[in-house]
């Protein structure tokens, strides 16, 4: 059974003039100890997809169909104080910023003892003993002293693991890691990467990690999900999607990432920018910017399909079911 | 080499005073605090190439892209702009004429635009500023010529600066710099706010540009990716000095100080070779009370007892320049 399972996720925000649909038929599903990439441009809804998994969408945006479940138990249906339970004790989360993820007014040790109290039944002196061992496995050095400073005289990378410390402390099975690294610098982000790698393989944890980084996703994740305007475009195993990338806009963002050694005067361009949510065009979102579409692509909406590569794509172009109008 | 140095530096340094208020300085009895964000930096930048400074954020790369400038005074040291003395020319009251040579793009499209100016205003300030243009018609052609080079229509003049995308808002930055005619332009991290889609047409927009134009570039930028592709000649900055600097090709094939090595050791690996990687120690220490001698000593594998007591300089070794005891004793490899 896997961990999690999303299943026809569709995520809309009501307004005024109608309803925007921000995540459009998304499924996929997390194994244990699985890191899964999620990768997109902005707005492409890679946030909103974690979020609604840890329920904390921000209304009016709202779960319209679909279910989410952990462990086959259904959780996007949950009402706010069974969902508080499983949010730290089985979904951990890690988000961009670690300055507005730990309150300024706390030290670290009251935050990290505090979130253990909440899930365990131990004595404070327990609690503190366990954090200490936190802040050691994650690296941060003098735990014993540092664990009494305030988030503010810890250096970035020393908050993004104090936050991680905090997303393990309950030994959760699924942490929902969004933009982990983007705020860091770029021996940090090294670091990080690999104190997230390490951990999972010691506890056994699977990430869902969200990141607009193809770099990050090719360090760290097993398999690979590409979004594009609310749905997935292609996902499989990361060496596939990024060697053997068959969906167009994949193949597009591959090709338009510079990379040290590969020596090109022009980088691939995709032309355009991807559309807003209320002018998504008709069919195929990317139609606009894909360099081969055909009739089809402006009248259907393709689902992810085989493509006669390990990975699966929404692109006609590997339809062979029905055939080419 | 033929080519002539459009930019020289030499020496320049800038220190900011961090102290806190003189009196609760003297009632706490503290001395005064100095920062020095850039210190003892010297390149040159030759016509027509692109040089890039990377570094980590507080390295002073930013620093010195408003000091050479002008949008701050050097606190020693001196810049060299075609020869004459950019602090002194600045000063002059004719300094429009050498003002205009050089423009600078900055990092995010959404803080440098004003909101409430349309497009064609903020493109043409410079031309008016500058006096470049004699009448309205002929500053409104320009514009519309001006706006079709960086891949955007004319009409797209009358517009205001929020019914653009973060990548088009920084097409009407580049226009903006355009407008002056400059020959060098100073970019300050300029696709760091992008997605990469849009990173690469403004890259590829922007090396169109100097290919056509002649143009000049200092590209301040954290992603070595991006600086391995656009640049010429790159140095590596760490704590307000320059610890490498070198052609690119030679900096990513044979880095030579152990920093360029750790920047270079942390760029992902999209070969997926998953060859495993030495861990990357410790962090940049506070600018404000750096180690002593070497500054980079603390992270450093190679650090002996001359590099915690001695400030390595910036010598020539072969083809490129490297401030660090440990390649010039040898003991690096």
């Amino acid at each position: 059974m896997s961990l999690l399972e999303v299943k026809n996720l569709r995520v809309e925000f009501p307004n005024r003039r109608g309803t925007l649909l921000a995540i459009d038929d998304v499924s996929f599903s997390i194994e244990p100890g699985e890191v899964l990439g999620v990768v997109g441009e902005s707005g492409a809804g890679k946030s909103l997809t974690g979020a609604s998994i840890i329920g904390l969408l921000e209304p009016p945006g709202r779960v319209a169909a679909g279910a989410i479940f952990l462990e086959g138990e259904r959780i996007d249906d949950l009402p706010y104080e069974k969902m508080r339970r499983i949010r730290g004790k089985k979904i951990g989360a890690i988000f961009q910023d670690p300055l507005t993820s730990l309150n300024p007014l706390y030290t670290v040790s009251k935050q990290l003892t505090e979130t253990i109290l909440v899930h365990e039944n131990i004595s404070q002196e327990h609690a503190r003993a366990r954090a200490v061992a936190l802040l050691e496995e994650v690296g941060i050095p003098a735990a014993e002293r540092r664990i009494d400073s305030y988030p503010h005289e810890f250096s970035g990378g020393m908050r993004q693991r104090v936050v991680i410390a905090l997303a393990i402390c309950a030994n959760p099975k699924l942490i929902v890691a969004d933009e982990p690294t983007t705020a860091l610098d770029v021996s940090i982000q090294a670091q990080i990467i690999l104190l997230l790698k390490r951990l999972c393989k010691d506890h056994n944890t699977a990430v869902m990690l969200i990141t607009h980084d193809m770099g990050v996703i090719a360090e760290t994740a097993d398999r690979v999900a590409v979004m594009y305007a609310g749905r997935i475009v292609e996902i499989g195993a990361v060496r596939d999607v990024i060697k053997n990338a068959r969906h167009p806009y994949t193949k597009g963002l591959m090709g338009c990432i510079p990379i040290v050694g590969h020596d090109v005067e022009v980088l691939q361009q995709i032309d355009g920018v991807m559309p807003r949510l209320n002018e998504i065009p008709k069919g195929c979102a990317f139609n606009p910017r894909c360099p081969d579409a055909m009739d089809r692509c402006f009248r259907d909406r393709p689902d992810l399909m085989a493509t006669g590569s390990p990975s699966t794509a929404a692109c006609w172009r590997y339809d062979t079911v029905t055939a080419n109008g | 080499m033929a080519e002539t140095a459009l930019l020289k530096v030499r020496k320049l340094a800038k220190y900011f005073d961090v102290s806190k208020p003189w009196l609760a300085r003297v009632l706490e009895n503290q001395p005064a605090q100095i920062l020095k964000a850039v210190d003892d930096v010297s390149f040159e930048i030759n016509k027509g190439e692109t040089f890039s400074l990377v570094g980590e954020s507080g390295c002073g790369k930013s620093t010195v892209a408003k000091l050479v400038v002008g949008l701050h005074e050097p606190s020693g040291g001196e810049i060299l702009f075609d020869g004459t003395n950019l602090v002194e020319a600045i000063n002059r009251k004719d300094s429009n004429l050498v003002r205009r040579r050089w423009q600078m793009i900055f990092q995010d499209p959404f803080a440098s635009l004003n909101p409430r100016w349309r497009v064609r205003d903020i493109v043409s300030e410079p031309i008016r500023v500058f006096k470049l243009a004699r009448s309205s018609a002929e500053i409104r052609e320009r514009v519309g010529e001006l706006l079709t080079q960086v891949g955007l229509s004319p009409v797209d003049g009358d517009k205001f600066p929020h019914e653009f995308s973060g990548g088009q808002r920084q097409r009407i930055s580049i226009a903006r710099a355009l407008s002056s005619e400059p020959e060098f332009l100073v970019c300050d991290e300029p696709t760091s706010a992008l997605d990469v889609s849009v990173q690469a047409q403004i890259l590829n927009l922007m090396k169109d540009l100097q290919r056509r134009l002649g143009l000049t570039y200092m590209f301040i930028s954290h992603n070595l990716a991006v600086v391995y592709h656009v640049s010429d000649k790159i140095g590596v900055m760490y704590l307000g000095r320059l610890c490498e600097i070198a052609t690119a090709n030679q900096l990513f094939k044979a880095p030579k100080h152990p920093y360029t090595r750790l920047l270079i050791n942390t760029i992902p690996d999209m070969d997926m070779t998953r060859v495993e990687r030495a861990p990357i120690q410790g962090e940049v220490p506070n600018p404000i009370d750096p180690p002593s001698g070497c500054t980079f000593h603390p992270r450093c594998s190679l650090a002996n007892e001359r590099c915690r007591r001695e400030m390595p300089l910036l010598r020539n070794d072969g083809s490129s320049l490297i401030a660090c005891h440990a390649v010039e004793e040898g003991r690096h490899t």
